[in-house]
Formats: structure tokens, sequence, C-alpha cells
């Protein structure tokens, strides 16, 4: 299962991904630059990412929780997620993210 | 500026989990503490991050909310009346020709003391910079992270961005004094109080006050001095004038000042050994989430052995003639004296 990351600087990486892992996680064992402050708790939106559009509807939609969270977030777009509230599973093999500014170290 | 210092055996830098338990294992061994903590409150990441959120994996507890496990510990180590003081942050720790340490926070308040443990977490938290190119140059003259003068805000354009408590709050109290008053946040639903937010929606409505749905674009200014700035929407671009700015987006973690002190660090945390969990300089140790060492996992559990095992090395500094006996709470009426439960 591949999830393709476009990183703070625009380099594109391939990282293999583990079903179950959340793609924070994902991201946090390649060694992506991303906080991951709070551990995947959805307490503190620093894993924040841009979704490429063409996956947005294969996702579950934010939670109260998740959007409330990116609302303490100042570079938001209408593609904003939380990657700690993303569960790498089949139909998600090939998603492509990009890591906010915000998310950085 | 104080005049006088605090003498004391520890200075804890952090209040959080592994800093409160700190004082429990090092009260056993007789030793006095002072903690320190930006926040208002003991607790740290579980008081501020996720108080209301299960742990499920404190040893002895199926599970516990952030916030209980803060009052459990508060009330464990209440025996050994720890200091606390809240809403400051350490500068500087120097060593002193004599031996032992000054810790100097930024209140000017001076400790004096053996040890130092830095217990800090993830660092210190601090309102949230928005990634807006320049904006530091704002800071502090035209763009602030909280309100200390409200006359500061007195005739001006003022932009509020954020949709929780102190983004309401602000606008509801500002907007008064304010020459105008915009709200800027990026969705049409708030979680700050439902009344607050009627409120805020009822001004709208008056003609009081604006209400724009989208996000922090550029500032423009001179010196320090905000003039306009422009909002990103879902459409164009809007400008609007401002000479006042509050972003209002929580806070966040930094390793701050810590990074100045000369220890060794790795990736922003502080190097450690496994045996006292001392760092490269002698007499001052780290702890939990802040520290790194082979096989590092940042678990509150984790942080609990680290702070035990430091407290018998911080004991041989302060106390090297004394033969410490290892003691076990459950048998030993010295140690339950000292827990005032004999």
């Amino acid at each position: 299962m591949i999830l393709l990351v476009t990183d703070q600087d625009g380099v594109e990486h391939r990282l293999e991904a583990l079903e179950g892992w959340r793609a924070m996680e994902v991201m946090r064992d390649w060694g992506m630059n991303i906080r991951a402050e709070c551990g995947g708790a959805c307490a503190c939106a620093t894993c924040h990412v841009f979704v490429d559009p063409e996956w947005m509807d294969k996702l579950i939609p934010a939670s109260d929780e998740e959007e409330a969270m990116l609302d303490t977030v100042a570079d938001t777009r209408k593609n904003s997620r939380l990657s700690c509230q993303i569960l790498m599973r089949d139909e998600l093999d090939g998603l492509k993210l990009e890591l906010a500014p915000s998310s950085a170290k | 500026m104080s005049e006088t210092h605090i003498t004391t055996d520890v200075v804890i830098i952090g209040a959080g989990p592994v800093g409160l338990f700190a004082v429990f294992e090092l009260g056993l061994l007789d030793l006095k503490c002072h903690l320190i903590d930006i926040l208002d409150r003991p607790g740290g990441q579980c008081a501020e991050l996720y108080p209301e959120k299960p742990i499920y994996d404190i040893p002895g507890f199926p599970v516990i909310s952030g916030q209980e496990l803060t009052d459990n510990l508060m009330k464990q180590i209440e025996p050994f009346g720890p200091t606390f003081h809240y809403n400051r942050m350490i500068n500087k720790v120097k060593n002193l020709d004599e031996g032992g340490f000054e810790v100097i926070d930024d209140e000017g308040q001076v400790y004096r003391c053996k040890v130092v443990v830095v217990a800090a977490g993830g660092g210190s938290f601090q309102p949230k910079r928005p990634p807006v190119p320049g904006i530091e140059a704002f800071e502090e003259k035209s763009v602030f992270y909280s309100v200390r003068r409200m006359e500061e805000f007195k005739d001006q354009d003022v932009v509020i961005v954020g949709g929780g408590d102190s983004a309401l709050d602000w606008v509801l109290s500002l907007q008064p004094l304010a020459r105008s008053m915009t709200l800027v946040h990026r969705r049409d639903n708030f979680r700050a109080a439902p009344a607050s937010v009627n409120e805020m929606k009822e001004l709208v409505d008056a003609g009081k006050m604006k209400l724009i749905l989208g996000q922090i674009g550029e500032l423009t200014g001179e010196e320090g001095m905000l003039s306009s700035m422009t909002i990103k929407t879902a459409d164009e671009p809007i400008n609007i004038p401002v000479t006042r700015l509050l972003p209002f987006f929580g806070l966040t973690m930094k390793l701050g000042p810590v990074a100045d002190w000369g220890l060794d660090l790795q990736d922003n945390l502080i190097s450690v050994d496994t045996e006292k969990f001392e760092t490269s300089v002698p007499g001052i140790f780290a702890i939990g989430d802040i520290n790194t060492y082979p096989g590092k996992l940042k678990l509150i559990l984790s942080g609990f052995h680290e702070a035990a095992l430091m407290s018998q090395a911080a004991k041989k500094i302060i106390a090297p003639e004394e033969r410490v006996i290892f003691q076990y709470t459950t048998s030993s009426t010295k140690l339950q004296k000292k827990l005032g439960v004999k």
C-alpha cells in the first residue's frame, strides 16, 4: 500500500504504508517533517495536510472534533484534513497528500 | 524584578505528570522542590491538550482522563509540600562557582538549587503563530496573541481571527471601544459558547461589526504598524483596513530557551544516559517527553520510571555523605511518616 506525500519543500515521497496505520503515523515513521504533537489524539492540529482533490470523496468526512481542531490552524484550505484521522485501508492505496506549512517541526 | 532569591534542593521545570511524580520520588528522599510552569495550572499536556480524553496505559488504571491523572498526582505529592510557580518560563540556567545552579525565570525571579530537573515535555506552550510571511515584524506592535491592555485597542480597526472562546470573548469585549471590528473565521461554525456566538451574530446583523469567512492572507504596513490586510475567502480575496490584529489559534509547544543552556541535544530533544537520566551537564537531569536515549518511548509511564532513577542520582549529588537505604512505601514506617499516613 502506497502513500504519496508532497512535503513543505515541494519534494514528492512515495511511502510504503500499512493497513490500519494513520496517515500521520506513516509519515512520521518515514521521517517526514511533521510535528504530530499530540500523537494522534485529534488534540493539536500539527499533522495538518491538504488532500489531493481527487481523493477527498474517498475519505470518511471529518468529525466535528476534527473540524474544531482545524479551526486552530491558520493555513487551512477546502481540502484540509488532519492526517491522524485518516486510517489507511485498501481503498486509499495511492492516496495523495501535501504536508501543510503549519505541520512543520 | 525580585530582590530575593529562592533557595531549594531541586528546581523542576515543567509541572506535567512526570514533573509532578518527580516531586514524589524526590520527596521520599527528603528533597524539597520548586516547580515552574508556563501554564496557569498543573498537568502540562494532560491538562492543556486532552483533559477529558481517556488514557489507557497508566499502570493500575484501566482508564483515566488527563485531568483525573493530574488531580491524583497533585494529591499524591501533597505531603511533600512542593511550591508551584505558574505562568512563568525559565530563561536561564547558570552553573554557580560554589556548585549548584542559579535558575532565572522570565519575571526575573532567581532560584538557587543543587539540582535542576527538566521535565518540560514538548517544550513551553506558546501561542500559535499563523504561517504568514513577515508577521514577526508586526508582533507586539500591532499584532498581539493576547490582550493585556484594552486601551491598546481603543479607536482601532481591530481584526480578530479564530472561532473559539478567546476569539469570541474578545470580539464582544473590544467591539464597543474599537473603531471597527471584524471577525475572521474559516467556516460558519464556532466552537465557542453558543451565547457568545449569538451575541456576535446580533452585532453583525445590527451592522456594528463584520464577520468574514476566510483565512489571513497578506499583511501590509510600515515599521510594525499594520494598515491593511487581505483575507483569503472562497471567492476573491478581500482587502480590509486593520490597525490591530489578534490571531487566536490556540497553543503549540516550542523548545524555547532550553536550547541555549549548553545541553547536548538531538533533534530538539535532550540527550541523557539511562542510568541517571542526567544531561551532558552534571546536576541537570531531563525526564519525560523532552529527553532522548536509545529505545526511548514517549510514554507517561516511562517518565515515571525516569523520575525514580533520577531521584536516586539527585540525592547522591545533594547529600553525598548520606547512605541511602532503598525502602518500600508498603513496609517502611519511615517512608509512611513522610507520606503522613503513620
